[in-house]
């Protein structure tokens, strides 16, 4: 059907950063003008300490700990799941896991995380917001928390967002009682364009659009400059920020179809491998959170291939992801956390599948501080069928002890309290670090 | 296949020329809307709601002389209308339906305007997903056994009905069946936990769920402990007290005997006492069902959840309208007369308008939309957000100007399809163009962000919202689109004054000031004749994207 959006899109390619910056100085916008931002940047990269981030590898589904990070080769339990060894002695993964298997040395493993939440929707609340759904307050998700915490210097200078959601699945990451302004910025596939930072009509004529808005926006602003219950909030500062975000280099960081093909194909030619390595890349440019998501892990049915079939995406792309942090010198500022919802149930179903298991399930966590090889916490590799599910786990780690782990590592005082709307403060989080995972 | 791509084109063309064709209709007649003739009792029914209108009237001007306040003047008719739809139907006015609007005498526009938008399935479709909110939340929940479209398409048709108030609530909490045949007991299926072996609706989400919803108290702190802060007070009015955790699992234990099953939601015959462990007691023990205040109101029947509605919807138990009529208020004001909109204290104090509308609903039969008409007609909802004086919040607590509010997403959403469409887009239109609706603005609401079940909370505006506005599809498609208004504007409107009229009406509600005319005259017709649609869409895009668009105000 005749639809003038293509024939925009190919205008968008006209545009270019210079048109954008051009713009921005004749529209009388407020913001920095683009040489000092950078003069400032620079000045203030040479003097700065790396900034902590975190990477969320977000497995939604939920994947079996048993074909993963905790396999029991041999026993009734494993059905036939092979393990296989590690760079670490004593640790094994499951078989699928080659490459990671290789970088074990700078990955930990809580094997005994355990959580009350046992379907998809609550559970995953849980893990992304270390608490469990409560219907009078919305708790912000790991990565919303750290950008509403650490927000220095080095934070006002990206031009993009400090929180980003690659391939987001229902549920991305978001502010909750912190605001909105704290979501993750969603994109999808790192080699389709970034959605909504394209103007969609060509510079000179993007510029008019501009006057017209100020224009617009004048006399209703002017009228209103003396509500002080709205106060600033009415002012144009997003539109500033969304015009620099627009124009901004920072924005390459996004799209890894420029990227050599040899450095793609490391992390597996899959949306999920592009988007770990758009991650990475995020990362160096100074996001602090970036969380991709690998979802289909819920195997009811035929367990074994559908683990083994999303296991062949995660593994190159994880391993990848570790292995060039550590080469970029990235990898004692980012923490990466490795994980899905819950675990799968020991016992394999008559449909050949697993079913969900809060009460025992792994998490990897890698980089940031994370002493890596370490494994915190164990599961009975011959658990008695109907005995209570907390007497088959030893050392026992609810989720958001995992919560407290990352913050701790981040400098962050997670005992602190925040004010949330219904006038009823709330620590940041309610578990207790790992210590053995952080401590040298 | 040549005849298949000749049909094919015939159709487009069909569409691209039907379609101008009824622009072009749009733009110069006026569509003529009917509504029903009032009978006798609905004009006395509307002299009524003119007399509790201005006793609201008289009681806010006493709350400005005692505040010291001065009150901000009066907006026309027409930003009236606009705040009124964008409250109870999630839209602006369509440029028929402001026409119509016009063509009106004015002492009438507003109730002309509050009877169309009553009778319209846009309004009790959007009333029933700002309630569903408050009732079962914003999420899918249980796979299966919660159809949350089939509660708001069912909560819709009875607020269309006007089923009055009281019986509604009644429903919810007595409801037995199927979550598919009796989209009631869908309150009762949200709660449950799947994959917990008593596939129970959990009483104690329910206890909170009630209160928040019928009540406008929220008790969930005293699920885990009593009141320390006394910041909850039940009891009877002649001695309050704070509240227990007792209270809440009293409360809970009206819930102790509903089962869910194949054949749904039900009561279990053998009742099922209520056992918790409080924190002052060494273990579990039975907590008999009671309820939290004006406990003189409780029939005690034996079916606990009949019990529990009888209590709840009774007359004299205040709360449940005062909750009722507050959450009316905030939809169609932004905020409530008493916030947080569910933290209304039991004992008071309660502003004066809260009780004359409360009496007014109680003494009417529960009738939402007499109440809707009522708070549409007061001086309040004409009051400018704007003022020659520092607006600070006493302004705003006493209603001496109308709040400003960020618009909520599918607000924006509606509007956004409204205004680059002539025609009204509502239950009349076309499949397609509902189809196109419900598509574009899911996928709007989900970018944007949904502000959740804590919606009377500002939660501040996002860079992504402002990209989303500049850039997004769904502004691009509804500009630059054949089948949209703005791309025939130029050349179907009779002169530029004419075009640019109609894009402030469409877009902004009214017509635009000299200042704006002049310039906008001047910028379009500086351009040559081809180039004047673009120079349309451009300016639609300003306003589209403009503070005044994106504020309730």
């Amino acid at each position: 059907m005749l639809n003038p959006t293509n024939l925009l899109q190919k205008q968008q390619n006209h545009f270019h950063r210079r048109s954008l910056l051009k713009m921005a100085g004749l529209s009388g916008f407020s913001w920095l003008t683009p040489l000092a931002t950078r003069l400032a940047r620079n000045a203030e990269a040479d003097r700065r300490e790396k900034a902590k981030s975190l990477i969320v590898l977000w497995l939604e589904g939920a994947p079996s700990q048993l074909e993963t990070f905790d396999p029991h080769e041999g026993t009734e339990i494993a059905g036939g799941s092979k393990a296989r060894k590690t760079n670490v002695k004593d640790i094994k993964l499951g078989d699928g896991l080659q490459q990671v298997a290789e970088q074990m040395d700078h990955i930990s493993l809580i094997r005994s995380v355990t959580s009350k939440e046992g379907d998809h929707e609550r559970a995953v609340y849980n893990v992304k917001t270390g608490f469990r759904p409560d219907p009078t307050l919305v708790h912000p998700s790991i990565g919303s928390v750290i950008c509403h915490q650490l927000n220095h210097e080095h934070d006002r200078q990206i031009d993009i967002p400090r929180h980003i959601s690659i391939l987001p699945s229902n549920m991305p990451g978001r502010g909750g009682y912190l605001g909105d302004q704290f979501d993750a910025f969603k994109v999808f596939d790192p080699v389709q364009p970034i959605p909504d930072v394209s103007a969609r009509v060509e510079a000179k004529r993007q510029l008019s659009r501009l006057e017209k808005l100020k224009f617009a926006d004048r006399q209703f602003l002017k009228n209103r400059s003396n509500n002080l219950i709205v106060g600033d909030s009415l002012g144009n500062s997003n539109l500033d920020a969304a015009i620099r975000m627009m124009s901004s280099d920072q924005l390459k960081a996004f799209n890894v179809s420029q990227v050599s093909e040899s450095e793609r194909s490391q992390f597996g030619d899959t949306p999920f491998g592009r988007s770990c390595l758009a991650a990475l890349r995020l990362i160096e440019t100074g996001v602090r959170c970036v969380e991709v998501t690998l979802t289909g892990w819920d195997s009811h049915v035929n367990n074994h291939e559908i683990q083994a079939e999303r296991i062949s995406i995660l593994d190159p792309a994880y391993a990848s992801l570790i292995k060039e942090l550590k080469k970029r010198d990235l990898l004692d500022s980012t923490m990466v956390v490795c994980g899905g919802e819950f675990g799968r149930t020991p016992w394999i179903n008559p449909l050949g599948g697993r079913d969900h298991w809060p009460h025992g399930f792994s998490i990897a966590l890698a980089g940031g501080g994370i002493q890596g090889g370490r494994v915190v916490g164990e599961t009975d590799p011959n658990p008695t069928r109907g005995a209570a599910p907390k007497a088959s786990i030893k050392q026992p780690r609810p989720i958001e002890d995992v919560h407290a782990t990352v913050f701790s590592s981040m400098g962050i005082n997670f005992q602190n309290e925040l004010d949330t709307p219904i006038g009823r403060p709330m620590k940041i989080c309610e578990g207790k670090p790992v210590k053995v995972l952080l401590d040298n | 296949m040549r005849s298949i791509t000749i049909k094919k084109d015939l159709f487009f063309l069909t569409l691209v020329f039907g379609g101008i064709a009824a622009l072009s209709f749009a733009l110069t007649r006026v569509e003529k809307i009917t509504l029903p003739k009032p009978s006798k009792a609905t004009k006395v029914a509307l002299a009524d709601v003119a007399v509790v209108a201005n006793s609201i009237d008289t009681a806010f001007a006493e709350d400005w002389v005692t505040g010291d306040l001065i009150p901000a003047d009066q907006v026309d008719n027409l930003l009236v209308a606009r705040r009124i739809s964008l409250g109870i139907a999630g839209t602006i006015p369509s440029l028929a339906e402001i026409r119509e609007f016009e063509s009106q005498p004015e002492a009438d526009q507003i109730d002309w305007w509050l009877a169309r938008l009553l009778e319209d399935r846009r309004t009790s479709n959007y009333l029933a997903e700002r309630l569903t909110r408050a009732l079962v939340g914003v999420e899918d929940g249980p796979f299966l056994i919660f159809r949350r479209r089939r509660f708001v398409s069912w909560l819709s048709d009875q607020l269309h009905l006007n089923r009055p108030y009281d019986e509604l609530v009644s429903e919810i909490l007595t409801e037995e069946g199927l979550w598919t045949d009796t989209p009631a007991v869908n309150f009762y299926t949200r709660t449950i936990t799947q994959g917990e072996e008593s596939n129970k609706p959990d009483p104690v989400l329910l206890a909170g769920r009630t209160s928040r919803a019928f009540l406008g108290m929220r008790i969930d702190c005293l699920q885990c402990h009593d009141d320390f802060l006394d910041t909850v007070e039940l009891g009877e009015a002649d001695d309050l007290r704070s509240g227990t955790q007792r209270d809440f699992h009293s409360l809970a234990a009206f819930f102790s005997d509903v089962e869910s099953s194949l054949l749904g939601i039900r009561d279990i015959e053998e009742h099922i006492p209520y056992e918790y462990q409080l924190l002052d007691e060494d273990e579990a023990s039975v907590v008999v069902p009671a309820v939290p205040f004006n406990s003189e109101l409780d029939g005690k029947e034996s079916n606990q959840r009949m019990r529990l509605a009888n209590w709840v919807t009774h007359e004299k138990n205040r709360p449940f309208a005062r909750a009722t009529v507050n959450r009316i208020w905030a939809i169609m004001f932004g905020r409530g007369l008493v916030n947080p909109i569910d933290e209304i204290p039991l004992g008071g104090p309660f502003p004066k308008v809260l009780e004359i509308l409360t009496s007014d609903f109680v003494s009417h039969g529960y009738d939402i939309h007499r109440l809707i008409r009522v708070i549409g007609t007061t001086q309040a909802m004409r009051l400018n957000s704007a003022a020659d004086f520092s607006i600070t919040q006493s302004h705003e607590d006493a209603v001496a100007v109308f709040p400003m509010l960020r618009l909520r997403p599918e607000q924006v959403a509606g509007a956004i399809g409204q205004s680059t469409s002539l025609t009204t887009i509502n239950s009349g239109s076309h499949i397609t163009t509902r189809l196109m609706k419900f598509g574009q603005q899911n996928e709007f609401v989900n970018r944007f962000g949904d502000p959740g079940e804590d919606e009377f909370s500002d939660r501040g505006e996002t860079v992504t919202q402002r990209l989303l506005l500049l850039n997004g599809e769904m502004v691009g498609e509804r500009l630059e689109n054949v089948l949209n208004a703005p791309s025939h504007l130029a050349s179907l409107s009779p002169d530029i004054d004419t075009t640019v009229d109609v894009i402030y009406l469409t877009t902004l509600t009214r017509h635009p000031n000299e200042d704006e005319r002049n310039q906008a005259v001047n910028w379009i017709s500086k351009q040559s004749r081809d180039q004047r649609s673009e120079e349309v869409i451009d300016l639609y895009w300003s306003l589209l994207n403009s503070a005044e668009f994106r504020w309730s105000h």
